[in-house]
């Protein structure tokens, strides 16, 4: 029975199961492959990351931005490489561009347009309620039913 | 009165927007080569894989580079185009074989004819990527000096022929 | 024979609503009671009439009847059943007659509901519901009939895309579409209000729930579409800020909008002006999503068959329900009066301050939407705009306006004082902020985006709990805590509940984002991978039938410290008809985490590449909207308007109402 035992201590990988390897064969170049893709667009799909797609044209971007990153290429030169071959088009994240000015800017724009408005209508509304004033008549009504009201349990 | 009229404003502003944006297609990417100089390649030829073609080959004339495969249903759409205008003899075509396969290419060729001076292939797609090709068939107009000036995206029709491509072949020649 | 029913009952229903559009508008301008009265039954008619439409269309798909070119299109002979049945508004025509279907049930839910209402009042209203549905009905009947014949008869249909073939696509579009056409209640109500010219705080009142549940059910819609493109996709993600899902973000959050403006006009009768136009902007926005998921101006998933000339017509309908409402807005709008008084810091100003935040918001999102198609208009070039844009620009926004979510319930109405908020609020900022930054450091990674989320959501939670302590101490209810709470109003704790459900919201956005793990494994049988503590063994797969497909079905054995958790069957599918292959991810849903298993390729050897996912708090996603959603029903079902309903106002003479002065 020693020899069994033996074995055993032997060859441990019989009594666990395999731990898979993962799927790529670089773990660190396929994150960064992982966050440059999922702001690139698929260019004939219906509105989908580069790293989602399963399009051939994606199949191949995807390869060749790998290969862009082997050869120790910045996120930068790999955006400007697509950039360069495909437009704008192909990126989620609008640059800033004089064109794409009123799109960064804009939100912010609207939220002070409407931050400005606010307090201007709240002023205004408040000028228009001091302005108004009661004749003599309303103003003994006013004293007469706020003391009706006070006696009402 | 006036601050009331800002929403009618606005609206109007956008519904002519997309008013305009019916008559647009969003999915056409229009190419971002043109006007620059067309990316270099150099390729095994289909009918005779021991050659080579390479694009500096092609310079000094005004040519039609047309990116096709055998698989893609447009490109038989656009073929007898292609066929007509190689009988004509205006300009030279040049064929780009996208990811497809040897054997299929030339029976595709051999039944449907033959438009082009020499086929490329370009097997893997690289060559693709670097001309900013997103589908087939995409048919580059390049002049003398090697630089894009036309992208047609999609099948060649006549009319487009006549109108956009073979005017500015004239013009390109004729410097 | 039954198509052709279906369709003359579309044509019928089309005659009705012109009759239900015309006369009782025309009818209250001119005090006449008996074209008043039209309203009602005209309703009930177009209901009936376009019930017989669905259910035509509904027997032709349960009949397999290839006969009809649009059933040929989406239904197929080896479809379930359900499916076939769900496939009534799997493309475009069809859902045009769900939408109408649902407009008529709105409508006859209005006509039921209504009659604590001025006559004239449910007669503009019901008139308004009335024109909306003319538009609809004569778009189907001129170029998106679903009952158009196809002769001859195809042999089989071209089924139903397989990505639709799930139990999603049977409540998803019924639940958004409950919402998107429940705003135009809300729509109608303010249409009426600035005919009649009676723009009032029982104008609020009377609105208030009919856009409450509207908004109840575009919460669970939205929530729903997004729950399904989680376990559908196959890609593990639940928001893409896609042009269609915009499309149903934006009226979502006019209508919460809306809401908040509708409790300041209610309580306060202050900025009605405005509760007006949100309530235009909200159904505007309803309709601007129906044009662009059909008119194939902007590039989506989800977008339905494009044709311009389909497009055009919802342009042209767009450009004269909206344009003419703006208009009347503009006419009608400043002879309104003003209401009641407040300072600018106070419950009011808090509320209106997050409706300027939220509409910031909702105009933020148009922009990012239509951007590209401005600047391609303009010639300006192609862009896209996708999530890194909008994830940019949303959370600045909606970050202050969840702060004033802690503060404004505490705010007193009229004026309030900013320094004894500050110190009613000091102890839930201490703790929201304290929980905020150890949470994610006792879990191991810690980043600021993580704890700005955390601190939001905590940030709710702390101060509805001093807010209750407060209220329930000042309440006067005898018999201790039980009788204080039944003292709250059931419109209180909805409001409770719902923010309660942003919270819980918040935190399964943030937990997801922050701590969610994923692992790419190239997998034989035998072997395991672990992530986040749960192994898991692949045990190889198997061929499975199904009624329509074929499917290859894994089977993985996941465990944790050694004891079973559960066994996860991710399935890639072929569907025959259209010959196309389908990723079923198998998820474990939990409490506290979701296991997500999608089967990649087949590899060499019987090995299959597998992706894995650990995400935790993400149901919380969902189940934060759906509390949301259970709030504003119990905020609906509040004594106030179960009494209203019950009650019968007396018929006020319409002379007397119009020589009212609007000044409140």
């Amino acid at each position: 029975m020693r020899w069994l035992w033996v074995l055993l201590l032997l060859f441990p990988s019989f009594a666990t199961a395999y731990e898979a390897p993962p799927l790529a064969a670089n773990p660190q170049a396929e994150a960064r492959l992982k966050a440059l893709a999922v702001e690139l667009r698929c260019l004939v799909c219906q509105n989908q990351t580069l790293a989602d797609s399963n399009a051939p044209l994606a199949e191949d971007l995807r390869r060749e931005v790998r290969e862009m990153i082997a050869k120790d290429m910045s996120d930068r030169e790999i955006i400007d490489f697509l950039v360069s071959r495909y437009g704008d088009f192909v990126l989620y994240r609008p640059p800033w561009k004089l064109t794409t000015t009123l799109l960064w800017v804009g939100p912010f724009l609207l939220l002070g347009a409407g931050a400005i408005g606010l307090v201007f209508a709240l002023r205004r509304r408040q000028k228009k309620m001091t302005d108004v004033t009661l004749s003599e008549a309303e103003h003994n009504r006013v004293t007469q039913l706020l003391s009706e009201g006070a006696r009402r349990p | 009165m006036n601050r009331f009229l800002i929403p009618f404003g606005l609206f109007i502003v956008v519904v002519g927007f997309l008013a305009v944006g019916l008559t647009l297609n969003p999915r056409e990417l229009p190419s971002p080569l043109v006007g620059k100089a067309a990316p270099q390649f150099s390729l095994p030829q289909l009918h005779d894989p021991g050659k080579v073609i390479a694009s500096n080959d092609l310079k000094g004339q005004v040519w039609l580079l047309n990116f096709w495969a055998s698989w893609c249903g447009g490109c038989k759409d656009e073929h007898p185009v292609l066929v007509h205008l190689a009988e004509s003899g205006e300009v030279p075509i040049y064929g780009m074989d996208y990811k497809d396969q040897r054997n299929e290419a030339l029976g595709w060729l051999k039944e449907w004819g033959n438009p082009y001076q020499i086929v490329a292939v370009d097997e893997p797609g690289r060559v693709g990527i670097d001309y900013g090709v997103y589908g087939v068939p995409e048919t580059y107009v390049i002049d003398k000096q090697g630089v894009i000036r036309y992208k047609q995206i999609g099948p060649l029709r006549e009319d487009i022929l006549k109108t956009k491509i073979l005017p500015l072949v004239k013009e390109l020649q004729k410097q | 024979m039954i198509p052709e029913i279906g369709h003359y009952a579309l044509i019928l229903a089309l005659c009705v609503a012109v009759v239900q559009g015309v006369l009782p508008i025309y009818g209250a301008a001119v005090r006449n009671s008996s074209l008043m009265a039209v309203a009602k039954p005209a309703a009930r008619a177009q209901f009936l009439l376009v019930l017989l439409a669905f259910c035509c269309l509904g027997y032709a798909f349960a009949e397999k009847d290839f006969s009809v070119l649009y059933v040929a299109a989406t239904s197929n002979s080896q479809l379930p059943l359900h499916y076939r049945l769900a496939a009534i508004w799997g493309a475009h025509e069809g859902s045009l007659l769900l939408w109408m279907f649902i407009l008529s049930i709105w409508m006859v839910a209005v006509s039921f509901f209504s009659t604590h209402l001025p006559e004239a009042m449910r007669a503009r209203i019901l008139g308004v519901m009335g024109l909306v549905s003319v538009g609809f009905l004569l778009f189907m009947l001129t170029v998106s009939n679903p009952f158009e014949r196809l002769i001859p008869a195809a042999l089989d249909g071209r089924d139903l895309n397989p990505l639709l073939q799930d139990p999603g696509m049977v409540i998803h579009p019924p639940m958004l579409y409950m919402g998107y056409v429940g705003f135009s209640v809300a729509f109608s109500f303010a249409i009426a209000a600035l005919l009649g010219g009676t723009l009032d705080a029982a104008w609020a009142r009377w609105s208030r729930p009919w856009t409450t549940v509207a908004w109840c059910f575009m919460t669970v819609g939205v929530a729903m579409g997004s729950g399904w493109a989680y376990y559908e996709l196959g890609w593990g993600g639940w928001w893409f800020w896609d042009p269609v899902e915009n499309a149903s973000f934006m009226p979502w959050l006019a209508g919460t909008a809306l809401m908040h403006s509708l409790a300041v006009t209610d309580k306060r009768g202050g900025f009605k002006a405005w509760s007006v136009l949100l309530a235009i902007m909200a159904f505007s926005l309803s309709l601007l999503g129906t044009f662009l998921v059909r008119s194939g101006v902007l590039t989506s998933v989800h977008a339905f068959a494009t044709d311009p000339k389909r497009g055009l017509f919802i342009l042209v309908f767009l450009a004269v329900v909206i344009g003419g409402s703006l208009v009347l807005y503009a006419w009608r709008a400043p002879r309104v009066g003003l209401g009641g008084g407040f300072a600018i810091i106070s419950r009011e100003g808090m509320l209106l301050a997050n409706n300027v935040l939220l509409v910031a918001a909702l105009g933020s999102v148009l922009l990012g939407t239509l951007y590209p198609l401005f600047l391609d208009a303009l010639d300006l070039g192609k862009i896209s705009v996708g999530p890194p844009y909008f994830d940019t620009v949303f959370l600045p926004l909606m970050t202050p306006a969840i702060f004033l979510m802690g503060i404004g319930p505490l705010a007193q109405w009229k004026k309030a004082s900013l320094p004894a908020l500050a110190i009613r609020l000091r102890w839930a900022f201490g703790v929201s902020l304290v929980t905020a930054v150890a949470v994610p450091w006792l879990m191991g990674q810690w980043t600021p985006l993580i704890s700005l989320g955390l601190l939001l959501a905590f940030w709710i939670l702390t101060t509805i709990v001093v807010d209750l302590r407060e209220r329930l101490l000042q309440a006067e209810g005898g018999g201790g805590i039980g009788g204080r709470i039944a003292m709250l109003p059931r419109a209180y704790w909805g409001m409770v509940l719902a923010h309660c459900g942003v919270a819980l919201f918040i935190v399964g956005v943030t937990m997801v984002k922050g701590f969610e793990m994923e692992q790419d494994v190239r997998m034989n049988v035998g072997e395991t991978a672990t992530l986040g503590g749960y192994v898991f063994h692949f045990d190889g797969t198997e061929q499975f039938k199904g009624p329509n497909y074929i499917a290859a079905r894994g089977t993985f054995r996941v465990t944790k410290d050694g004891g079973e958790v559960t066994v996860m069957y991710p399935e890639k599918r072929r569907y025959f008809v259209q010959n196309q292959t389908m990723t079923e991810a198998a998820i474990s849903p939990g409490f506290l985490r979701d296991l997500y298993v999608s089967l990649g390729e087949p590899l060499e050897g019987g090995a299959w590449s597998v992706r894995l996912y650990h995400k935790p708090f993400i149901d919380s996603i969902w189940g934060g909207c759906l509390v949301m959603a259970s709030g504003g029903v119990l905020a609906v079902s509040d004594r106030r308007y179960r009494l209203a309903w019950r009650r019968k106002e007396a018929a006020v003479p319409a002379t007397a109402q119009i020589a009212r002065p609007t000044v409140s």
